[in-house]
């Protein structure tokens, strides 16, 4: 019997774990990759000719970093690698891999969904003018291009990765003056019992917002932001009221925005993965047994596209589900590795429930967005277009408030404004989150160019 | 007369289901209209949009012409336009023999009162720089347009309502029976329905019902291959299509006023009644792409940001089903549009109500009937009458 094919999607920490145990097994796999490079987005590779150092770059993950770098240039000969290439759809166990303006069609004996996660955002009044970033884009604007998105960027929402990022401007130059955060501080010291389960990555959080404070950047919790203020010229201010209520305009040229992550799941639900709700983090996830298995036959996930767990993690999970892909084929695989990965990623699923808790998704501001707020960039629906459209049709399903005014149509096909597309549904209907449901993943996964040509074999 | 007895009871809520309702209550008869799903969720609510006259099985185009007429009054009737643009339908086509048909077309087209204006290469491409230069002539259709299906049944529906249609929503009839005077209808929820009239409007699931009277049809399923690229300024006027020598070039677009560009056509894909799901395959996006360049080859300058499918019925000589049954007095049916019903949806709603109401209809709709199925087809009959019904 000719060896399966295994193909997975994603060269991040997740991707090229799965590859590594499966190249062990002496497999071949076909690892995809939508970027120019691998690495994932924590140990994002800056482009070729960039010569800043690991330290500059990744900080307290330099060695991190590296392993994962030396582990891709190691798989690189014993792998179908293909890099800039989007897998743009998913059926019949095949998937569809545009390459440099081709199409061409990968059948798969098994799929591992290694794709990761993007910023989670809460829209609010003026943030869909030019100068505001989530906090990844901003991230990766400085990692990858060393530019930064301002001089004097302001940094809201909530979040490992608000500080992070905050404190990566800060070292590169940038005059950062303030992090806003929406989570109230209460919830920190709530949260502790659980964050005790990764000490050494607590301790690392808590080191990042020290040196924050010790650079005089001030750090507000409990915030509620207000407005992003600009005009022609660019962002001028950021207003907002602070935990005690006082209304506050501070200035800047640059807002970078998120409120933690949420999983890309669109190859996921092309594969007909079940989803379930969790009510902590009120967000539909694809549903995945304890070793990575989807309720689609064949279809593993693993990485931050299941649960945001962190890159850690990604490398156990990637690991795990490559090991439960091998189980599945009748392949060789090591059970006592796999209840040991199983464990180690309890304990990171305990940590996770803890930043759940520290750091909320504010879901409460979606029923108080002013009517003129943008909700959907893409196709300029405002927060009073779609409860106009709510009032007139009924609608209380995700789906049919699409179909009635457009919102989540555009080009990221709600992938930015989804949650909160949802949350504005719910609170204006009076209906609970889970029962507005989520918007269906449909094809293309990204934009295709009609000029995309089909390789026929 | 109890919370659930209506004059007709109207089974599937689609824009045909809807339309009946509104039109019924129109001329003060109560309805009940019941649909499984939402509202306009399936072939009506997914299909293309187009609001074309032209090209259809000419004995159709009465019921298309008032249908017409319906869709240039609708802000009056039901307060909303459904994004309604009478911008003009263009057939173009890609060869002599293909003009030597619309000429033929439009000569016949005449005499049904559709007004139908050839150009030839030159002034086409003067009057519609867009087109590429495969493009040898074109049959314009200056009335003809498009319009929003996503929000069409559901408007009709709520207009229904306002009129005093009471309307149940997730609510799958599961039998129909007659008894001495009313046909009893029964739900999933264990409603019963009863009423003098039914009218089984259920699109592709309709045979489901046909059938329990013991009139089958051969009804079988298919999912139109939609997409949509990102917006670009408004420039494309008329709806655009192609009188194709093959299914493979036969692709359709429009732009709406947000500037998108929305299209289909070439192949047909893969639907399942069943589980009321119909998908868009990937090659076929692939296939169409080269035929959309040819059409109009700004377009390969754009990226598709979606694509779509719905469950729509199909019956063998690509004509609907509607009138009254063959069988079952006080049973009609209006179902099976064979992937032209958008356009179509007031004027059938019209014609029903009329029909219903008085018992026949000023407009011909024999061709359509449930009847002719009921009989042995000859072969040379099926292809004579197999109809020309391209996008």
């Amino acid at each position: 019997m000719a060896d399966p094919l295994i193909a997975i999607v994603g060269a991040g920490p997740a991707g090229l774990r799965a590859a590594e145990a499966l190249v062990a097994a002496g497999l071949r796999p076909v690892l995809i990759e939508e970027g120019q490079r691998d690495g994932g987005q924590i140990y994002r590779r800056q482009p070729e000719g960039f010569q800043r150092g690991y330290r500059d770059l990744y900080g307290s993950e330099a060695e991190r970093a590296a392993r994962i770098h030396e582990l891709s240039e190691e798989l690189r000969t014993k792998i179908d690698y293909r890099p800039e290439t989007l897998a743009w759809a998913l059926a019949d166990q095949c998937l569809q891999l545009s390459h440099r303006g081709r199409s061409d069609n990968l059948p798969f004996d098994a799929l591992i969904l290694a794709t990761g996660a993007t910023d989670r955002i809460m829209p609010l009044r003026g943030w869909n003018q030019a100068g505001v970033f989530s906090l990844g884009g901003a991230q990766i604007a400085l990692k990858a291009q060393a530019c930064a998105i301002g001089r004097a960027p302001i940094f809201l929402g909530t979040g490992p990765l608000l500080y992070l990022v905050a404190a990566q401007y800060l070292k590169a130059g940038a005059d950062v003056q303030v992090v806003l955060d929406t989570a109230p501080p209460s919830r920190r010291l709530a949260a502790l019992p659980q964050l005790l389960s990764r000490p050494g990555l607590l301790w690392r959080g808590l080191a990042l917002t020290a040196q924050l404070r010790r650079a005089g950047v001030t750090l507000l919790r409990g915030v509620t932001p207000l407005e992003i203020l600009g005009g022609e010229g660019g962002l001028s201010g950021l207003s907002f009221r602070t935990h005690g209520g006082e209304s506050k305009t501070l200035a800047c040229d640059a807002v970078a925005l998120g409120y933690h992550l949420r999983p890309e799941t669109q190859l996921a639900d092309l594969a007909g993965c079940a989803f379930h709700f969790e009510p902590e983090t009120r967000q539909w996830l694809p549903e995945a047994d304890a070793e990575g298995r989807s309720s689609a036959q064949g279809v593993y996930l693993a990485g931050d596209n299941t649960r945001i767990l962190g890159a850690e993690a990604a490398e156990l999970s990637g690991r795990l589900a490559a090991l439960a892909a091998l189980e599945d084929l009748g392949l060789a695989s090591d059970e006592t590795e796999r209840r040991r990965l199983v464990t180690d990623l309890a304990r990171m699923e305990r940590f996770r429930k803890g930043l759940v808790q520290a750091f909320p998704w504010p879901h409460h501001f979606a029923k108080s967005l002013p009517d003129d707020t943008v909700i959907c960039r893409c196709e300029v629906v405002t927060a009073g277009d779609l409860r106009q459209s709510l009032d007139l049709t009924g609608a209380k399903e995700v789906n049919r408030a699409k179909a009635f005014s457009r919102v989540g149509m555009g080009r990221c096909q709600g992938r930015y404004c989804g949650h909160a597309a949802a949350e504005v549904i719910a609170a204006a209907q009076g209906v609970p989150l889970e029962t507005v449901g989520r918007l269906r993943g449909q094809a293309p996964v990204k934009p295709l160019p009609v000029a995309t040509e089909r390789v026929v074999a | 007369m109890s919370a659930l007895s209506a004059d007709v009871i109207i089974v599937g809520g689609g824009f045909m289901g809807a339309a009946s309702a509104f039109f019924l209550r129109q001329r003060g008869l109560s309805v009940i209209l019941i649909e499984r799903d939402r509202v306009g969720q399936h072939a009506s609510g997914v299909n293309f949009g187009n609001v074309r006259r032209q090209g259809r099985f000419l004995p159709q185009l009465p019921l298309a012409n008032r249908s017409r007429e319906i869709w240039g009054r609708l802000p009056e009737l039901i307060g909303e336009d459904l994004e309604f643009l009478p911008t003009g339908h263009l057939r173009a086509c890609y060869s002599e023999d293909r003009f030597q048909m619309l000429e033929d077309y439009a000569a016949k087209a005449r005499h049904y009162d559709l007004d139908l204006e050839l150009i030839g290469r030159n002034a086409l491409h003067k009057r519609f720089p867009f087109l590429g230069p495969d493009c040898i002539g074109a049959s314009f259709s200056p009335y003809d347009g498009h319009a929003n299906p996503r929000l069409a049944a559901p408007a009709f529906a709520r207009a229904a309502v306002r009129a005093g249609a009471r309307l149940f929503e997730q609510t799958e009839v599961l039998a129909i029976d007659k008894t001495d005077e009313d046909f009893e209808v029964t739900a999933a929820k264990g409603q019963v329905f009863r009423g003098p009239i039914v009218l089984v409007t259920a699109g592709a699931w309709g045979n489901l019902l046909s059938e329990q009277f013991g009139e089958p049809a051969p009804l079988a399923a298919h999912g139109p291959q939609m997409a949509v690229t990102e917006p670009m300024p408004y420039a494309l006027k008329p709806v655009v299509g192609i009188a194709a020598t093959n299914a493979e070039e036969n692709v359709y677009l429009r732009q709406v006023k947000r500037g998108n560009i929305v299209y289909g056509g070439s192949r047909r894909g893969p639907a399942y009644p069943d589980i009321r799901r119909a998908y868009v395959k990937p090659e076929n996006s692939l296939n169409q792409f080269p035929q959309l360049s040819r059409l109009v080859p700004a377009l390969r300058r754009l990226s598709i940001i979606r694509t779509w499918s719905g469950v729509e019925g199909y019956l063998p000589d690509e004509r609907p089903i509607m009138g009254p049954s063959a069988k079952v007095a006080g049973l009609y049916y209006a179902f099976g549009f064979c992937g032209h019903g958008f356009q179509l949806g007031p004027g059938v709603g019209d014609v029903m109500a009329e029909l219903i109401d008085r018992g026949q209809t000023s407009t011909p709709i024999e061709d359509f009937s449930i009847a002719r199925f009921q009989k042995v087809v000859r072969l040379s009959e099926l292809s004579q009458t197999a109809g020309d019904t391209p996008q």
